[in-house]
């Protein structure tokens, strides 16, 4: 079960958003300079950020869409304004929230009250009252935790400018350019030196503001020894009016400090989820990713970490869940850069009713990077004969002495599991979804309860039916 | 007694392979048999078909069990009914904890929820039985136990599950002297709390010394050739199957 196979290099191009610039005259038809000034302004946005909107507006005029990946033809980018129209336009009437969705409420068991706010057609709610006292709380230890808009204007102003989009550049892939001209709503967190944060901040509470969740910019920033588990999303459905989702999350782990991001994603089954989330992690720091992919249409996410100082590590932990008419790919990367440094990536992936699950994982380990370790470990799980599932690892290795081991295994539910079961007075639904559970447990085990039990009701939503 | 388990003139076949030929069988209530044969003769083909394993085919015959024909339920619902087997190689379930397992069978099986007490205190007293290590009901089903552990967490869930028929395939096979000592003490306790009726599929006879055996059957190559008392089981262990090997030739 443990072995291990060496896996050559194989083409990094692939994680390459760079084409030629052939789509150049038809895209300069959609997203104008005018209306990026527009929302600019609704931001009351400082002047530097003004002006990096209008540059990256010009990279994303620039650039090509990706064609490496599954098809984003359902996208139209010809008119790609509509999708990024101030947050006016984005509010829904709650009967046009699609059934499913309000059926996957019920049975996770939403609240009523926050059932609209999540389906992005409520106002504010109660839970902005809990946002506030969370707030206050960690304010006591000097934790600064807010939306990036107002903090680009106070004490933290500079922070922002220097962090923000440095690590992600609005040069890294056309979606990266769009965020960083139409961003909008998210969080900062500052975690001075030192302060160890003991309750996850969570940022569900700041899900229901207007437009959040479609462009949203997320900047954690942990100090020197400090430690914070951020936890951003959660397992209900998100409902868009736009079915873009390009977020962007950058995550600053400071010298022998440590972050853990837990992360679930469940958008409805009409979006394109082209999020790019990226760490760098300082000396003797550690970086902890827990994400769970559910729901979209058509999701390209790999959270990447850059090792930057010597001693420091990562560890991935993720699962994605393809269910019919979905074509996720997903997976992680990791950047060695430091001497000692160490990875561990360990994802499994679901696919049923033909959903399509890809894992795409990238490991490098730089020339500097001596005895640094990297595992991947990739378990996927095909509920039927008409999904599919494929495993893309790539590694580049040009250090001698690194520790390099990879891991995939493509398997099915076993029958024979499955009359086990059922030879004890369990159903076969029941069956096959707590096998199914059972695979996804190492994930689960990573949450805080009430996401975990969660994840657990949602996969077994997702399972219902699956007998035909 | 009445009757618990009437098979008659059963015909299973797998993968279009005629296996078990015109198989009739009769259990009352309370009745402790055993089913012997040589290797290959169909034994855990008869389990097997009997808990409705879906690989099996029912080619005709037919299955009443407790006042019901189950000939073609599913197997929840003949667990439900009351039938219990004992796997000759327990599945292993990775991510799903005995503990949570056991408590989601034993809430099906009855419809109602088990209160937390009351359930960990019969798993508790079950585990100390078989004296399987406390730590077990957090472990995955199966995954990485030894085969004696594997067979014990068998027991465990006849223990558990308390159902009206168990049929025992092979649960004596790979265990040391004294695990055999526990696990019969396990069916000892079914037997005698629940006045359980016994099924046991097995070509060794260690096993039978922890309770009175009411009927024997011997079956070679699909057919069942011998009913008889317990005393068939000694016969057999002095002169082997060659009898009832040629019996079957006829």
């Amino acid at each position: 079960m443990k072995e291990k196979s060496q896996v050559e290099s194989i083409d990094r191009n692939m994680y390459d958003f760079r084409n030629e610039d052939r789509d150049n005259y038809k895209l300069n038809a959609g997203l104008t300079e005018e209306i990026v000034d527009k929302i600019s302004k609704e931001k009351n946005d400082p002047a530097w950020m003004n002006l990096f909107r209008l540059q990256s507006l010009q990279i994303y005029n620039r650039m090509s869409v990706p064609n490496w990946g599954p098809p984003i033809d359902g996208l139209d980018m010809d008119n790609i304004v509509t999708y990024v129209r101030p947050n006016t336009k984005m509010s829904a009437k709650w009967s046009d929230v699609p059934d499913e969705i309000k059926d996957t409420f019920e049975r996770l068991g939403i609240p009523q009250a926050e059932r609209k706010s999540l389906a992005g057609v409520g106002a504010q709610y109660d839970s902005e009252l809990v946002y506030h006292n969370v707030r206050e709380e960690v304010a006591a230890m000097g934790v600064v935790y807010t939306d990036l808009e107002s903090a680009m204007h106070g004490e933290y102003a500079d922070m922002i400018r220097s962090h923000f989009m440095k690590l992600v550049k609005p040069t890294d892939h056309k979606f990266a350019a769009l965020h960083g001209a139409v961003w909008s709503g998210g969080s900062f967190v500052y975690v001075p030196p030192h302060v160890k944060v003991e309750i996850p901040l969570q940022s569900y509470f700041r899900l229901n503001s207007p437009g959040a969740g479609q462009f949203e910019h997320t900047l954690i920033i942990v100090d020197e020894g400090a430690d914070l588990h951020f936890i951003e999303g959660c397992s209900a459905p998100k409902y868009n009016v736009a079915n873009l989702h390009a977020g962007c999350v950058e995550l600053f782990v400071g010298k022998n400090a440590r972050l853990r991001y837990s992360t679930i994603e469940n958008w409805s089954k009409n979006m394109y989820n082209l999020n790019t989330k990226r760490a760098t992690v300082e000396e003797g720091g550690t970086m902890e990713w827990v994400s769970g992919s559910f729901g979209s249409h058509v999701s390209y996410l790999y959270p990447m970490t850059i090792l930057k100082g010597k001693n420091s590590r990562m560890e991935f932990t993720g699962i994605t869940f393809a269910g019919k008419g979905q074509n996720l790919d997903t997976g992680a990367k990791v950047v060695h850069i430091g001497e000692n440094t160490s990875s561990y990536i360990n994802t499994k992936s679901i696919s049923k009713d033909g959903g399509i699950s890809t894992f795409r994982s990238s490991v490098i380990v730089g020339k500097n990077a001596h005895k640094s370790k990297a595992a991947v470990s990739c378990q996927s799980l095909m509920l039927d004969d008409i999904s599919r599932s494929d495993t893309i690892p790539a590694m580049d290795i040009r250090t001698g002495d690194a520790d390099v081991g990879h891991e995939a295994r493509i398997g099915r539910i076993s029958d024979d599991a499955v009359f086990y079961l059922m030879s004890r007075g369990i159903s076969e639904e029941d069956a096959r979804a707590m096998i199914v559970g059972g695979f996804a447990d190492n994930v689960s085990k990573e949450l805080p309860l009430e996401y975990a039990v969660e994840m657990n009701n949602l996969i077994r939503l997702e399972m219902k039916g699956a007998i035909g | 007694m009445s009757t618990l388990l009437e098979v008659s003139n059963l015909n299973v076949s797998i993968d279009d392979k005629h296996i078990l030929h015109d198989v009739s069988m009769q259990i009352n209530e309370g009745e402790a048999h055993v089913l012997m044969g040589p290797n290959g003769a169909g034994k855990s083909t008869l389990g097997y078909a009997l808990m409705g394993n879906p690989q099996y085919t029912i080619e005709s015959g037919k299955i009443v069990f407790a006042g019901s024909d189950i000939t073609s339920e599913s197997p929840d619902k003949r667990a439900k009914a009351g039938m219990f087997l004992s796997f000759q190689t327990p599945l292993e379930v990775p991510g799903l904890t005995v503990e949570s397992f056991l408590r989601s069978a034993l809430e099906q099986r009855t419809g109602k929820r088990i209160k937390l007490f009351d359930f960990k205190k019969k798993l508790a007293a079950a585990m100390e039985l078989l004296q399987l290590d406390p730590s077990y009901a957090k472990r995955d089903l199966n995954v990485g136990f030894s085969g004696g552990e594997k067979k014990k967490t068998e027991i465990l869930q006849l223990l558990m599950f308390r159902p009206k028929l168990a049929i025992l395939d092979e649960t004596d096979s790979g265990l040391d002297v004294d695990a055999v000592r526990l696990v019969s003490n396990g069916i000892k306790t079914y037997l005698e709390e629940e006045n359980g009726a016994l099924l046991v599929i097995t070509h060794s006879t260690r096993i039978l010394d922890a309770f009175d055996i009411d009927k024997t059957h011997v079956i070679v190559d699909g057919h069942v050739v011998a009913d008889g008392d317990a005393s068939m089981v000694d016969d057999i262990n002095e002169n082997g199957y060659e009898k009832y090997i040629e019996m079957a030739g006829k």
